[in-house]
């Protein structure tokens, strides 16, 4: 690894995969105990047809690709508050229909065209400092304004109704986490691509949860075991010449399976000093 | 003795997608009553205490609390939904669900004030459940937590209590108790809790209100022929009566039906 670190390629690799890893353990977090998984996946597959606008078009990248992804977000939020029980369906068609629609105008768009693959695996080996940058300022306003709502979330994703009595804005909060979470998927997508941001949304919160004592525990756990995830996997695809971005996702697939496992064979509940130990391990591994 | 009422609810009509939930309710709940809310499973029990809470909305009629509307007032009510497991694997301790009860929406930054925990404590402990505060809320049984959510109600330091079939996971030794304790809270705090089981509650409470799509207010804890057709529309003069008698309520004379 340390071998690794001389190509600059490397360690932007590295510091893009580890950004990735805190982004998508405090949005993860979130979207885990929130339940909304799937709508994550619609926003970040519709996204592409905000990418197919853009190059038709010839509109810059980003604003083009974040305002539809929003837009497609906002209506996805809007329909799991209006028809809960239909979501799951409508976002099922939102997700492909973004999807055709981008593909078909990178098809009608004359000369170079971007490669699908790069949007689904992304080329987390050529990521430029300036995107770098970019993530790294999402990082840190990601971080300011869930310690600002905090408990606001917290009491939100627990129990909605009893949040709505204490008179939190849940409908404005559910909004306003969902359109966060759309310009993170977006700009994550672009350096780690769509495959791993889904991987590092859900894996490492699915791990921790059973561990945590509270979201900010799970939020640090999940930011720590995405880390070493992507170490480990950036290791793996140094030292063996794999993709990058699917060595992550093996690697987290694996700890996943083991911690499932693991869940199965125990009957009896975790005492308090298991989980303690769990989390020093977790904290000494990476 | 006319106290001053709590809630007044007017006239109130609700239906869910077209399908009348409740028709035509009326009911003024005063400060200090104990009411026992019954009726059978989908009469619309449920229904009525969120419009109390402002959760829903009436469709016709108005809904004052404490002569505010209910949007306005819900601070003032401590509320005890009936499914105390949602999201058991959530990572949270009791501890922490009982300080969601002090939250208060302006103040905002993750932070506990060394009071609030005081108080969360307090709560916890006159539910006798302080040992339990740091345990994750899905390592707690059934009646653990509801105790929990309970405590996290009390914390609001409530003018109105509302119970949402507070005792379906506590066992019957724990059920009195339980009453007890409520009868106690019942000197600050005004109360009104759900039950499909009459007998467990009307030793305890001092009005009962029968809902089914309509409501009937009844200002005394007796069980009459009405409130069991109420509860039981199907068997209707049959030999339910004496079932009832025979589990035992000595003082409480049935009327004729």
């Amino acid at each position: 690894m340390i071998e690794a670190l001389q190509f600059e390629f490397m360690r932007h690799a590295l510091m893009a995969g580890l950004l990735a890893s805190v982004i998508c353990g405090i949005m993860g977090t979130l979207v885990v105990v929130n339940r909304i998984v799937f709508l994550s996946g619609g926003i970040a597959h519709a996204a592409y047809g905000g990418i197919g606008l853009a190059f038709f078009f010839g509109w810059p990248y980003l604003p083009g690709t974040i305002g539809f992804a929003l837009a497609a977000a906002m209506l996805m939020a809007a329909i799991s508050i209006k028809a809960k029980h239909r979501a799951d369906t409508i976002i099922g068609v939102i997700w492909a229909l973004g999807m055709a629609f981008g593909i078909i105008l990178i098809d009608l768009t004359p000369g170079y065209n971007v490669d699908l693959m790069s949007y689904l695996f992304g080329s987390i080996l050529t990521v430029p400092g300036s995107n770098l940058l970019i993530m790294l300022v999402m990082g840190i306003l990601i971080t300011i304004l869930v310690a600002f709502y905090y408990k606001d979330l917290l009491a939100m994703s627990y129990d909605e109704e009893f949040a709505r009595i204490r008179g939190v804005p849940v409908k404005g909060l559910y909004f306003g986490l969902i359109g966060i979470l759309a310009v993170t998927i977006v700009l994550v997508i672009q350096v780690v691509g769509l495959i791993l941001v889904i991987a590092l949304l859900t894996i490492p919160p699915f791990i921790v949860e059973k561990h945590a004592k509270s979201l900010l525990q799970m939020m640090v756990g999940s930011s720590l075991l995405g880390a070493l995830f992507t170490v480990v996997g950036l290791w793996l695809s140094y030292r063996y010449d794999l993709t990058s971005g699917a060595a992550i996702i093996m690697v987290a697939g694996i700890v996943f399976m083991i911690s499932f496992l693991i869940k199965r064979k125990r009957i009896l509940p975790r005492t308090k000093d298991q989980s303690a130990a769990a989390e020093t391990r977790n904290t000494a591994d990476s | 003795m006319m106290r001053k009422p709590i809630v007044e609810i007017n006239n109130v009509t609700f239906a869910y997608n077209g399908q009348t939930a409740l028709q035509g309710v009326s009911l003024e709940i005063r400060q200090g009553d104990f009411i026992a809310m019954i009726g059978p499973n989908g009469g619309g029990k449920t229904t009525l205490l969120k419009l109390i809470l402002g959760l829903l909305k009436p469709d016709k009629g108005i809904i004052r609390v404490i002569g505010q509307s209910t949007q306005k007032a819900s601070a003032c009510i401590g509320y005890v939904p009936q499914d105390v497991h949602i999201n058991r694997s959530f990572p949270i301790t009791a501890m922490d669900v009982v300080l969601m009860g002090k939250l208060e929406p302006r103040k905002r930054w993750a932070r506990k004030t060394a009071s609030n925990r005081r108080e969360a404590m307090a709560a916890l402990g006159r539910l006798e459940m302080a040992a339990l505060a740091e345990k994750k809320i899905g390592e707690l049984s059934g009646g653990q937590c509801q105790r929990v959510f309970i405590a996290r109600a009390l914390v609001t330091q409530p003018q109105l209590l509302l119970l949402d079939e507070p005792t379906a996971s506590i066992d019957t030794k724990g059920q009195a108790d339980f009453f007890e304790m409520l009868k106690a809270l019942n000197k600050d705090v005004t109360i009104v809790v759900v039950s499909h089981d009459l007998l467990a509650v009307s030793r305890y409470v001092k009005s009962v209100a029968c809902v089914n799509r309509g409501l009937h207010y009844h200002n005394q804890a007796e069980i009459t022929g009405e409130m069991l057709e109420t509860m039981y529309p199907c068997s209707a003069g049959e030999e339910c009566p004496v079932e009832l008698l025979a589990h035992g309520l000595p003082h409480r004379v049935l009327k004729d039906h």
